[in-house]
């Protein structure tokens, strides 16, 4: 059943009438080029902690964004007022602070009409959920944590669906179109004696792909198991990362692959005799790190944010450094292709099951997640962040005992390299960062955790 | 920490820095909203609306909602803009305005809350977003547990307020504000092997227009300032690059505040720092004796007291995201928790002038009072809304005083709801009136850090671990050389026990944050840190440089 009931703006703007704004905002344009970006979106989340719902809401926006340029004059400028008014203002004060704007050197003529291709991401099933379905999906978690006998439960977590559709056109005729749906649900459940904690989520385009009550099953199971943590000594473990562990470190690579650091010499793929690692071995052979806005698991827009097509590029092949992403003036300067700048990513998985991993560590460390990671130096890409809501250490292939959380002090580019075993690939839900993310299970050598944390 | 459903709030401005993913662009500005200056701006959307229009759609939404079956309801109009100018060297970046204006209502039925939120602002529109939220309550009644009760407050009918700026940046023309960056850029790049600089200014400018079922009609604005810069010096050899960042903080003041920041003056300074830290030596790891200064403790104070005081935090309501507390449960930890010496007083308050948090009325229509989180090194109180002030109701009765919220609610913008965010949280002077150079004289072996680096803390905020900007060696009383690679790591109950020695009223200062994140949906604010400098004994200092 539906319960939605902004009866204006229930769903996002059509394609035809995001486009028609997006023509009109150019007609009224009397700069050299303009580019005009319009979304619109929809979103409804509910949220619930202590074993009952906190807060709810549903959301509408729409936006419209105009860039304007005066050959090497640039400003843009956007505003949520659609109206004729609203448009002809936002086109007039881009108009007005690009000419206001220096020169910029590096400013690159627009793209004219691309071509692109068709990604799925959109479904019905996600645009249709209601706000009596999300607290249903919460329900799921609350019962059997309101229930639990013994050791009570304390469940805490967040449903959010979301619909949107955009529009980028320019003054040179191009003009691409991407909609797409979300659903997005995070839990963890801790015990009452808040010494147990277990995280467990799912994240699909099509919500009809969650299992809320799987996740709510996975995070009871982790949350009981994680009691009573002991105290392990900090150095160096083998670690076996579940895919969000995976995917909170090796996202990490994605912001340092700027080709232009690299060259400037600040970057960690800085080659000390010029130049960039390109080409160079840099990960255990085992691994392939792409983005692809076409990979079932990803499904991304195909075009970036000046609508060039964006396709399948492969950042490290069976461990060496195959390219960097460039700029669209660093790639005309260094007589490099532009391929546009990607969101999407991906770290290809192995044969190795998250049970055969276990099984064949003689002593390691299980992690669910990891939080609050934040760069400590950029020539290493070293990070430092602690494991979170489900910490475990395996002796002679077994899960043993839980253990308390630790704070590391690593880089995604040692992680790599130290590769054990890659496992099963999943789409991520996200925690600390976000987006079109996929990563396998994977097992590594010699992970360095520096402090062990009280915190559960 | 930016979700990725924040699509609707991000600025196109802002994504296109974020397109850019330099990373040298600093984490908060990828949840900070755009900005840039016009030398006018155009006079139609100079405000929301007249007055007594905006007073009539706040009172359309307040009985729409009342009249779908809503006990309590609360209606935020609000317009944010954005705006910014960034550079790099000797050429601009980007350049950027964003305007976001809507209607967002919250209402409770049957104990159970609800939010709706539209953008559009006819008499119609204001009205579906007020039904949006009674149906959207009543729909996650099935999920709700104990009823939502509020703590009295008093109405205030007709109130406004305005944040201390003189200059609103909206007034200053674009040329003047990249004449000042590209000044700043060129002091900066004179000093030996600094090759890149990146700086930008940064304004934020709220309406908040606030009615509520209780009779209160509140208009406030405020304007937020943050200029940036970050500047990079690289090896002739290219084995090593070092970037100076962080050089003044963000402030919840306007035009004025940039220029009194002199930054033309002070980047060659700067640009020195970084060319400095090529050269410094590698700390050796260890326990040391740290006297950190106030632009380094604000964000200690921020990750290991600010957050861990959150009366929401504590109970387990952000368990899923931001984390729980060590500062828990209430009952076993008000008035007993021994968090640091006599010496330390951590003071909440939303009154600062030019402070980040500081409002004259909460999103709960609250008038926010200062209070004390800490006092005399025992734990004393939390932070909290209507909603929350409640839960305390036997701390307050003990303690003789009447049950009444801080004033800490807060939303982001039209499109979120309010929920408990922090107020400015500063560690009081001490009463002797000693000065950093008294602390430094006093300290035999140790490290002096300058200014915030990397920061982590765990969910419980007991583990954590900072860098700073500037380190350098302490000996015999004296200032030495420069180390690098310096990370300290605490245990926060035994790191503000270890601390001896604290400043006074002269050497207090305000530091902040322009985008500190909780909840979700991920919301973002800004708040300060005022503090004085202060000495910890025997810290652990880790050595964090690595070989690829």
């Amino acid at each position: 059943m539906r319960t939605r009931s902004l009866a204006a703006e229930a769903a996002p703007m059509s394609r035809d009438a995001l486009e028609a704004l997006a023509t009109r905002a150019i007609k009224l344009s009397h700069a050299d080029g303009a580019q005009v970006d319009v979304r619109s979106g929809v979103s409804g989340n509910t949220r619930f902690a202590v074993n009952e719902l906190s807060t709810a809401g549903d959301v509408s926006d729409a936006t419209i964004s105009v860039t304007s340029a005066f050959g090497p004059k640039r400003a843009s400028v956007s505003t949520n007022d659609l109206s004729d008014e609203g448009v002809r203002t936002v086109v007039s004060q881009s108009e007005q602070l690009a000419k206001l704007a220096p020169d910029d050197p590096e400013a690159m003529p627009a793209f004219g009409p691309q071509q692109y291709q068709t990604i799925e991401a959109y479904f019905e099933s996600t645009a249709r959920v209601s706000a009596k379905e999300r607290a249903e999906a919460a329900l799921t978690a609350l019962e059997p944590a309101r229930a639990a006998r013994g050791i009570g439960l304390m469940a805490a977590g967040f449903v959010v669906t979301g619909e949107s559709a955009s529009v980028t056109a320019n003054k040179a005729g191009l003009s691409a179109f991407f909609r797409s749906t979300s659903a997005n649900y995070t839990l963890t459940v801790r015990t009452a004696d808040g010494t147990g904690s277990g995280w467990a989520a799912a994240d699909d385009h099509d919500w009809t792909k969650l299992d809320p009550k799987a996740v709510a099953e996975r995070a009871i199971e982790k949350a009981q198991r994680s009691r009573n943590p002991i105290r392990l000594e900090p150095g160096r473990y083998t670690v076996i990362l579940e895919p969000q562990a995976v995917g909170d470190l090796v996202q990490l690579v994605q912001g340092e692959l700027d080709a232009r650091s690299a060259d400037e010499g600040r970057s960690a793929f800085v080659r000390a005799s010029g130049g960039s690692k390109v080409g160079e071995t840099i990960a255990d052979s085992r691994v392939t790190l792409f983005s692809d806005p076409a990979d079932p698991q990803l499904r991304s827009a195909p075009y970036d944010g000046e609508g060039f097509p964006v396709g399948r590029q492969v950042w490290i092949e069976n461990g060496v450094l195959r390219e960097l992403s460039y700029s669209r003036f660093w790639a005309k300067k260094q007589g490099k292709e532009y391929k546009g700048q990607s969101g999407s990513l991906k770290l290809i998985g192995g044969p190795t099951s998250r049970q055969e991993m276990i099984k064949s560590t003689e002593r390691g460390v299980l992690v669910t997640r990891l939080w609050y990671l934040r760069e400590v130096d950029p020539r290493t890409i070293l990070y430092t962040g602690l494991t979170r809501d489900g910490t475990f250490l395996i002796e002679h292939g077994e899960i043993t005992k839980s253990i308390r959380n630790f704070r590391f002090n690593d880089s995604p580019l040692f992680l790599l390299n130290n590769l054990d075993a890659l496992g099963p690939v999943e789409r991520l839900a996200g925690t600390e960062g976000s987006g079109d993310v996929a990563m396998p299970i994977l097992k590594a050598r010699d992970f360095d955790f520096t402090s062990l944390s009280d915190a559960v | 920490m930016t979700d990725r459903r924040d699509f609707l709030k991000q600025s196109a401005a802002m994504a296109a820095l974020v397109a850019m993913r330099d990373p040298r662009i600093p984490p908060w500005m990828h949840t900070a909203v755009g900005s840039v200056s016009l030398s006018a701006p155009p006079a139609s959307v100079a405000v929301i609306g007249e007055p007594a229009a905006i007073r009539e759609l706040l009172a359309t939404a307040v009985h729409a909602a009342t009249s779908a079956g809503a006990a309590y309801a609360d209606v935020r109009i609000q317009r944010l803009r954005g705006n910014n100018v960034f550079t790099r060297e000797h050429q601009i970046l980007g350049v950027g305005d964003s305007d976001t204006i809507g209607c967002g209502v919250r209402a409770l039925v049957d104990g159970t809350w609800g939010f709706g939120a539209s953008r559009d602002l006819t008499a119609d529109g204001v009205a579906a977003a007020a039904r949006q939220a009674v149906a959207t309550a009543r729909a996650s009644r099935v999920a709700r547990g104990t009823p939502v009760q509020l703590a009295p407050t008093p109405s205030h009918p007709d109130a406004t307020w305005s944040s201390a700026f003189s200059t609103d940046p909206w007034t200053i023309p674009l040329e003047q504000q990249v004449d000042l960056l590209m000044r700043a850029n060129a002091a900066a790049l004179t000093a030996k092997n600094v090759q890149f600089v990146t700086s930008g200014l940064f304004f934020v400018k709220e309406e908040r227009h606030y009615a509520s079922t209780e009779g209160s009609t509140i208009t406030q604005t405020l304007i937020r300032s943050a200029p940036f810069m970050a500047i990079t010096a690289v090896a002739a050899d290219r084995s090593d690059f070092q970037t100076r960042t962080n050089v003044v903080p963000p402030m919840g003041r306007g035009w004025e505040y940039v220029l009194e920041q002199d930054l033309v003056g002070h980047a060659a300074k700067w640009g020195e720092e970084a060319a400095e830290k090529l050269t410094a030596t590698s700390v050796t790891d260890g326990r040391y004796d740290l006297v950190l200064h106030p632009s380094n403790l604000w964000l200690t104070i921020h990750e290991s007291i600010g957050h861990p005081t959150e009366l929401d935090r504590a109970l387990g309501y952000e368990a899923n995201y931001a984390g729980t507390s060590f500062v828990a449960p209430p009952e076993k930890v008000l008035g007993q928790l021994r968090y640091g010496p006599d010496s330390m007083n951590i003071q909440g308050d939303r009154s600062q002038v030019g402070a980040l948090s500081t409002i004259g009325y909460d999103d709960d229509g609250v008038q926010p009072e200062d209070f004390l989180i800490i006092k005399n090194g025992i734990f004393s109180d939390y932070q909290t809304t209507r909603e929350q002030a409640n839960w305390l109701k036997w701390w307050y009765d003990r303690q003789g005083r009447a049950i009444r919220s801080h004033g800490c609610s807060y939303a982001q913008d039209w499109e979120s709801v309010q929920f408990q965010r922090m107020p400015n949280v500063s560690l009081l002077p001490g009463t002797a009136d000693h000065t950093w150079d008294d602390l430094i004289a006093a300290t035999d072996r140790g490290i002096a850090i300058i200014g915030d680096g990397s920061y982590s803390i765990d969910q419980q905020r007991y583990n954590a671990q900072f860098g700073g900007q500037l380190c350098y060696e302490i000996r015999g009383g004296k200032l030495g050389g420069m180390l690098k690679d310096v990370a300290y790591q605490i245990r926060t109950p035994e790191f503000w026990n270890s601390m001896t020695m604290i400043g006074g009223k002269g050497s207090y200062l305000l530091h902040g944050t322009f985008s500190d994140g909780k909840g979700q949906p991920s919301q973002s604010n800004a708040v300060s840190h005022g503090a004085v400098p202060a000495r910890f004994t025997q810290v652990n200092v880790i050595n964090t440089g690595r070989k690829l």
